[in-house]
């Protein structure tokens, strides 16, 4: 940094994008709020609407704020400082993220290790087993809860394992598109990501299966199936929401890529697209082993 | 405000294409300037804390004599949660992300943040937040009442139907959190003019680089647990729930997770803001720069390991309780070489009381009050007593009253020269620091023999052998809050005229910020500083 030639560095003019983004913030939570306060209280009201609203604002925001950005680019205004600025926000809303998973992790460590073992007295909680719950019978996956609800649990075998292999071959063929655009090559690029994007579909398509399963008569593994029920929820969830909002990312780069977009320079989207999906994978093969799996 | 600047910057020389600029409320809503949005954060924290203290007025008006006076306990309790959400997440957050915004920049000889648009962003949600947490008050429900802290099964099974409100309004508090701070270490690591190497920048950039890694490292998890106490409370989950195989006490330690390391994020900034103004008005570097970054380093990374001594009273298992309570009193060392670095910068310094300087000295020392009564709380068995008394609410009020908000003062009057281009009225500011300073005592100090003699927290009513000194804290408490509005009428002075402020208004002052004009214009360092003004902000001894 200190020998180089300076470059000027962007600073945008004044923008009404944060402030669209900011009053749709706002309708979603307040819109949500107001939905699951009325769900509760078994109301019907203008919760849902509002959130619906305040998602569609959202993504009228997201679209033409990245529009901005993209003319910007462009038009050649970024400089190489700007783009490391860009580089190391995603790292860190990525690191940001990390952390959200691990609020669930350590959620389900902790259940896990400590309170399912303590309810059924272990260490020093002899008479918590034995005056609460007596037939309560410490185990994972909890599969009848001190209270006496009863659920089954989830295999690794089968649709888990088709999906950890469609993810981990996704993130590879999202690796070989990335090495076909630092090459320059634009058809390999095209499909390799096309491939990429394919396998993340096909993860979704596989995991609604699953819950569907999951929700069968058969299996009855519910939402509010105990705290194994919980996690399991939880953490698929909200991965699948992160692998829909990583799929997103992609078929956005996909169609930026038809119109010529990105050179083998100049792709900071795209890498952050890529990183993401990585990143999304590395979370469901810790889900595949601490979920499914042990 | 807006008038005083615009006619500041057509003075300006720079003509550049982006010092073009809108006024009116369009210019505020639509801003991407870094001083803009600091100027937003500064009055929307002071806003928020004047709140904040007008619930805290009524507490204590309820709490003035024993019995219920003015109101319910329900909705006491209501107050004493919105006070505390208000105050840590309204006020001192927002304040000093307001002052990263203003200074950074121009300490690090920046431009602008680096990501302009998403800094307007992060501030204009808050207001958004803030507006469905007030809001409740009026709502069906009414506000939180199951304290700051929201422990479970208190805001799930028993909460009064705010729940859902609360926990949208945190994850937009938290958004926010985690936008504005990613944008302060893209500045920090970024940024930087060349030249500046990491251990030359000042000490203010460095607890604002390490306090925006700890918000990064910890909001998420915060919008985690919320998460789990939305789904606990609507949709049937038993994460808080023993009957489901959950567990009460395992939502104290996902919260404190996140709440021990959220108390470092608002006295680490308080940190360098004093060790900004100590060494300037001592007229000598800053003593120990390299052992204050370590040291705040220090701090930050055991912040991680500490936050179960808020739940010595849970039951946890021996080997927990020593685990913590060791830990915890190992954060004294970094923080003590942190108030003896400040010592000895004083030490045969050549000192004047300007009002930034008074304000630091009282952080020095009524914060080190703060340190004592939480060493005292670290200790396990002591804490069995301590635990919920009006104690703990003495030993947090001095670190984050004197702590923070008294370093935000002082960071306040440093800088409002700059900032405004006027010097603030001196004998005014004064009045303000004095009154403060012993309205703050008389409110907090007999706290400790309360809590010491048994009165527990958040309670409306108490026992009769407490009322003299509850009179006492409450006088403290309206003299303190009414004092506060003597700032107000400082700063609304200092923006509307006063003695014209020269570019660098205290002769001690080291950093780039003073060797722009006062008022800054609006663009600063759109080229950056030479390395002579670089090498003279260098806090080093030498």
């Amino acid at each position: 940094m200190t020998n180089k030639e300076y470059e000027s560095y962007y600073v945008p003019d004044q923008s009404h994008w944060p402030i669209v983004g900011a009053v749709a913030l706002f309708m979603i939570a307040f819109g949500a709020a107001n939905y699951v306060t009325d769900l509760k209280n078994e109301q019907s009201g203008y919760g849902g609407y509002l959130l619906l609203a305040g998602i569609a604002l959202v993504v009228y925001m997201l679209v033409g704020w990245f529009s901005d950005v993209i003319k910007e680019s462009l038009s050649g205004k970024y400089s190489h400082q700007m783009d490391n600025s860009f580089r190391q926000g995603m790292s860190w809303f990525i690191f940001s993220e990390v952390m959200f998973f691990a609020a669930f992790f350590g959620a389900l460590l902790y259940l896990r290790v400590f309170s399912v073992p303590w309810l059924g007295g272990a260490g020093n909680n002899a008479a918590t087993g034995a005056v609460l719950w007596p037939d309560f019978v410490a185990q994972w996956p909890l599969l009848t809860t001190p209270d006496g609800t009863t659920t089954t649990s989830m295999g690794w075998f089968g649709l888990p394992l088709i999906n950890t292999v469609l993810l981990l071959t996704s993130s590879i063929t999202a690796h070989f598109a990335h090495t076909a655009l630092i090459k320059n090559e634009r058809k390999p690029l095209k499909i390799w990501l096309g491939i990429t994007i394919l396998l993340g579909v096909s993860f979704m398509g596989f995991q609604v299966l699953e819950y569907a399963h999951g929700y069968s008569e058969e299996m009855r593994l519910f939402l509010d199936s105990g705290v194994y029920g919980n996690t399991f929820y939880l953490l698929t969830g909200f991965h699948g929401m992160h692998v829909t909002l990583g799929c997103i990312m992609l078929i956005v780069m996909w169609f930026r890529i038809l119109k010529g977009h990105f050179t083998p320079e100049n792709h900071f989207a795209f890498q952050a697209a890529s990183w993401y999906w990585h990143f999304v994978d590395v979370v469901w093969v810790m889900l595949f082993v601490f979920v499914y799996i042990l | 405000m807006t008038t005083n600047v615009i006619e500041q910057d057509s003075h300006d020389e720079h003509h550049d294409e982006h010092s073009h600029k809108m006024t009116g409320v369009k210019r505020w809503l639509y801003t991407t300037n870094h001083k803009d949005i600091g100027t937003l954060y500064l009055w929307f924290a002071f806003i928020m804390f004047l709140t904040g203290g007008a619930l805290a007025m009524v507490i204590r008006a309820e709490l003035f004599q024993p019995g219920l006076q003015l109101v319910e306990p329900d909705f006491f309790n209501q107050l004493t949660t919105v006070h505390g959400l208000v105050m840590v997440f309204g006020a001192i957050m927002p304040a000093f992300t307001g002052f990263a915004n203003w200074m950074l920049p121009m300490m690090l000889g920046a431009p602008d943040m680096a990501l302009p648009r998403m800094n307007n962003w992060s501030f204009w949600i808050l207001p958004f937040a803030f507006a469905i947490l007030l809001g409740s008050f009026f709502m069906e429900s009414g506000a939180p009442n199951f304290g700051w802290t929201f422990y479970a099964p208190l805001s799930t099974t028993y909460s009064n139907g705010s729940t859902a409100f609360f926990v949208f309004a945190v994850h937009i508090m938290g958004i926010s959190s985690i936008m504005g701070a990613i944008n302060i270490v893209v500045t920090i690591m970024n940024m930087r003019a060349p030249g500046m190497t990491y251990m030359k920048m000042p000490l203010f950039v460095w607890t604002f680089f390490i306090t925006a890694y700890l918000l990064i490292a910890v909001m998420p998890v915060l919008a985690g647990v919320v998460t789990m106490l939305l789904t606990d409370t609507y949709f049937g989950t038993s994460f808080f729930d023993a009957a489901g195989g959950g567990d009460p006490v395992m939502f104290q330690h996902i919260f404190w997770f996140f709440g021990h390391p959220e108390v470092y994020i608002m006295i680490l900034p308080a940190f360098g803001i004093v060790s900004t103004i100590i060494p300037a008005f001592s007229r000598k570097k800053l003593f120990g720069y390299s052992s204050m970054v370590y040291a705040t380093s220090s701090i930050a990374l055991l912040s991680f390991i500490v936050w179960a001594h808020h739940m010595f009273t849970t039951g946890m298992p021996l080997f927990g309780e020593l685990f913590f309570m060791y830990c915890t009193m190992l954060i004294a060392v970094p923080t003590g070489v942190k108030v003896f670095n400040w010592v000895a910068t004083m030490w045969r310094g050549s000192l004047s009381f300007e009002t930034p300087m008074l304000f630091s000295i009282a952080f020095v020392i009524l914060f080190t009050i703060g340190g004592f009564s939480g060493l005292m709380l670290a200790m396990t068995p002591v804490d069995f007593q301590y635990h919920d008394t009006y104690f703990v609410v003495a030993h947090f009020h001095y670190v984050l009253v004197t702590g923070s908000l008294f370093s935000i003062y002082a960071g306040a009057y440093f800088w409002l020269p700059k900032w405004t281009g006027h010097m603030y009225n001196d004998s005014l500011s004064k009045w303000h620091f004095w009154c403060s300073l012993i309205s703050v005592n008389l409110l907090f100090f007999p706290m400790h023999f309360l809590g010491l003699a048994g009165m527990p927290r958040r309670i409306p009513d108490y026992a009769l052998q407490f009322a003299d000194f509850n009179k006492w804290v409450s006088i403290g408490g309206f003299a303190f809050g009414l004092s506060q509005l003597i700032f107000l009428a400082v700063v609304i002075k200092c923006i509307r005229g006063g003695e014209k402020a020269p570019a660098k208004p205290w002769d001690g002052a080291i950093g780039l910020e003073w060797t722009v004009a006062s008022p800054a214009p609006y663009h600063t360092f759109s080229t950056p500083p030479p390395q002579e003004d670089i090498d003279n902000a260098d806090q080093h001894e030498h």
